[in-house]
């Protein structure tokens, strides 16, 4: 079985060549449409990209998975359908799937195919991932952000498949699968299209003393003095006012980066199947830079030396970060 | 397609209120409150279980002796020990009372025995239903956020299936929910150390933006809509496509008085328009909103083409 297999994002076909060449054993990407949860212009991939993508990964030993990870709404359910069928025909070397009836019907229509769990799933329990994993053949889940080193030992301890943790990248603050703030704000939904805080919905306005306002839809997230780096308006980063506090407060969750890199040697010690960068949306460069530098540590870390954890927290550098909920349950 | 009897079901109370208020409330639900189905117990936050759980056996009887059907609700976050041991003894237990499931855990544990399934689970489509009522589900209650468009294919296939619908027409809609307590956080806590904050707001913690809109309503792990969902005037359409039961979300408002206007358009004895109008004439306080239901952004009301 393997540990520490390395997942990095694909948002398009040249971020998916430059992370297979910066050491990705595995790299994921999805259709150019609402079957996946990063369905934001200008990325993604066509048919006839995914097939080159394939090919590429493939020549190089590295895998494809394909993001089938949204929940098709009453109506749409053949988009969802054709976009697996056309991801086995292809060979994908797995489906990353969330919505019940698209497992239950990939899994009929394909039962060879490997069946990974989204974390959009939420499956957070070992009742949970079973579930998931009796009725439809699931070979690897996708754990929340939610849960620290302890928790994900123990929990693996009580399925019966591999499992993928997120070590770099946005840092959610929901529980993924189940988040319809930007529905409540812009009619485009998370779950059914894909979307979170979309571009066309976003407004960036300067202020009289130099400072900027960010708005999505109808609503203010932030606001920031002239000195400071507007963030872009993402709901749950955003900055509001309670009764109980003076002042906009961060009520979520601070804009920062999750970064795992110093608890990889006891992530991998913890025999963790998968470790997943997160950032289709990131620039080839990007991508090139982060996946090398952990392909670096996980090396390293194989081979029993110390990793260099160094470059690794410098790439979020200038920006703040967090070991989440992993490295303590304070966090909560 | 001969016209639909509707049911009203009243959800859990999302919210961390005290155990004399729970007990007066579901009092006052069972005597006067024209909803046939009451959805009990604890959907949001394990740790507030404790304060009110014994009081439950006795408010299902007085509920039951009030011509309720009870139901028992089960978490919509299983992580912790506790948790799952709670999911598990819940639907464990044979009372002859059915468990709306909420999460993932319990679907496992109720397969195979007839149950429902709640709005924190995501039922989207025709093949996820049909997924689940073959493994025993009987009703399904959808997000709030699926729009009218999928909810009608949804009553076509639900109707094909044998199984029942139900859509959200009073209250807060659940936006998200989190590992984290936002509660505890307002008040420099965390979860573990959060001295049950959450029962200074009854009806939520209100969010403005710091422009001064009002945006959200946190409850907990919870973040809820600051908007009542209301499709009072939508109910006769609703009623036409074979949807078959309404859910109110109790607030901190005269819950029987909604109870009563939903129930009277329900059975088609005053119209869709009379129904808004009386809501309206409760005065709440809130904004009202049915943007989701149209496919539009979920805080939008969006006044009736005429």
């Amino acid at each position: 079985m393997t540990c520490g297999e390395l997942v990095c994002p694909a948002g398009t076909p040249a971020a998916l060549r430059a992370a297979v060449d910066a050491g990705a054993d595995a790299v994921y990407c999805g259709f150019q449409n609402a079957t996946n949860a990063r369905n934001f212009p200008g990325l993604n991939f066509t048919p006839e990209e995914m097939e080159e993508g394939i090919a590429y990964a493939h020549a190089r030993g590295a895998k494809v998975l394909l993001a089938l990870n949204t929940f098709p709404p009453a109506g749409k359910f053949g988009l969802w359908l054709e976009a697996a069928a056309m991801g086995a025909r292809m060979g994908v070397d797995a489906i990353i799937v969330a919505d019940i009836g698209v497992a239950a019907r990939v899994r009929e229509t394909h039962p060879d195919q490997r069946l990974h769990l989204s974390v959009q799933a939420a499956a957070s329990s070992p009742e949970a991932i079973c579930y998931y994993v009796e009725n439809f053949g699931i070979k690897r889940v996708v754990l929340p952000r939610i849960l620290t080193i302890p928790e994900i030992k123990a929990l693996m301890a009580e399925i019966p498949c591999e499992v993928e943790t997120f070590i770099f990248g946005n840092h959610g603050l929901m529980v993924e699968g189940r988040c319809s703030l930007t529905n409540y704000v812009t009619g485009l939904s998370t779950n059914m299209d894909g979307v979170c805080s979309p571009a066309g919905h976003v407004e960036y306005l300067r202020e009289a003393d130099g400072g900027m306002t960010t708005r999505l839809g109808a609503f203010t997230i932030d606001r920031f003095g002239p000195g400071e780096t507007a963030g872009y308006p993402t709901i749950c980063k955003g900055r509001y006012r309670a009764p109980c506090r003076e002042g906009g407060y961060y009520a979520f969750e601070q804009p920062v980066s999750l970064n795992l890199a110093p608890l990889l040697p006891e992530l991998m010690a913890a025999g963790v199947h998968a470790f997943k960068i997160e950032g289709r949306q990131r620039s080839r460069a990007y991508v090139s830079q982060v996946v090398s530098a952990f392909r670096v540590a996980i090396d390293a870390i194989r081979e029993g030396r110390s990793p260099e954890l160094a470059s690794l927290v410098a790439l979020t550098e200038g920006q703040k970060e967090t070991q989440g909920a992993a490295a303590s349950k304070k966090w909560r | 397609m001969a016209v639909i009897q509707m049911e009203l079901t009243l959800a859990p109370i999302p919210f961390h209120w005290q155990r004399e208020e729970r007990r007066d409330f579901y009092a006052r639900i069972a005597d006067e409150a024209p909803v046939d189905n009451v959805v009990l117990g604890e959907l949001i936050c394990s740790k507030r279980a404790p304060f009110f759980e014994a009081d439950l056996p006795r408010i299902a009887e007085r509920l039951e002796r009030g011509g309720k059907r009870v139901i028992w609700c089960s978490l919509s976050e299983v992580v912790l020990k506790r948790e799952r041991r709670a999911t598990e003894d819940l639907c464990a237990a044979a009372d002859g009372r059915l468990v709306e499931a909420n999460n993932a855990a319990a679907l496992r544990a109720l397969a195979g025995r007839p149950h429902r399934v709640g709005p924190m689970l995501n039922i989207y489509n025709e093949e996820t239903m049909a997924f689940l009522a073959e493994r025993g589900a009987i009703h399904f209650s959808l997000p709030p956020e699926l729009p009218r468009a999928s909810v009608a294919v949804m009553a076509s296939a639900a109707h094909r299936l044998g199984v029942s619908l139900e859509v959200q027409v009073f209250g807060r809609a659940s936006l998200a929910v989190s590992a984290r307590c936002y509660h505890a956080r307002a008040h420099g806590r965390t979860k573990d150390n959060c001295l049950f904050v959450c029962e200074e707001d009854p009806d939520g913690m209100p969010l403005d933006t710091t422009a001064g809109e009002p945006f959200l309503v946190i409850n907990g792990i919870q973040t809820m809509s600051r908007s009542y969902v209301n499709l009072a005037a939508h109910v006769p359409d609703i009623r036409s496509l074979g949807v078959k039961e309404l859910r109110l979300i109790p607030q901190r408002q005269n819950m029987v008085a909604v109870a009563r206007v939903f129930s009277e358009v329900s059975r088609g004895t005053i119209s869709g328009e009379e129904a808004a109008a009386r809501l309206d004439a409760l005065e709440m306080g809130v904004p009202f909103s049915n943007g989701f239901w149209q496919g539009e952004a979920g805080y939008r009301w969006i006044a009736r083409a005429s």
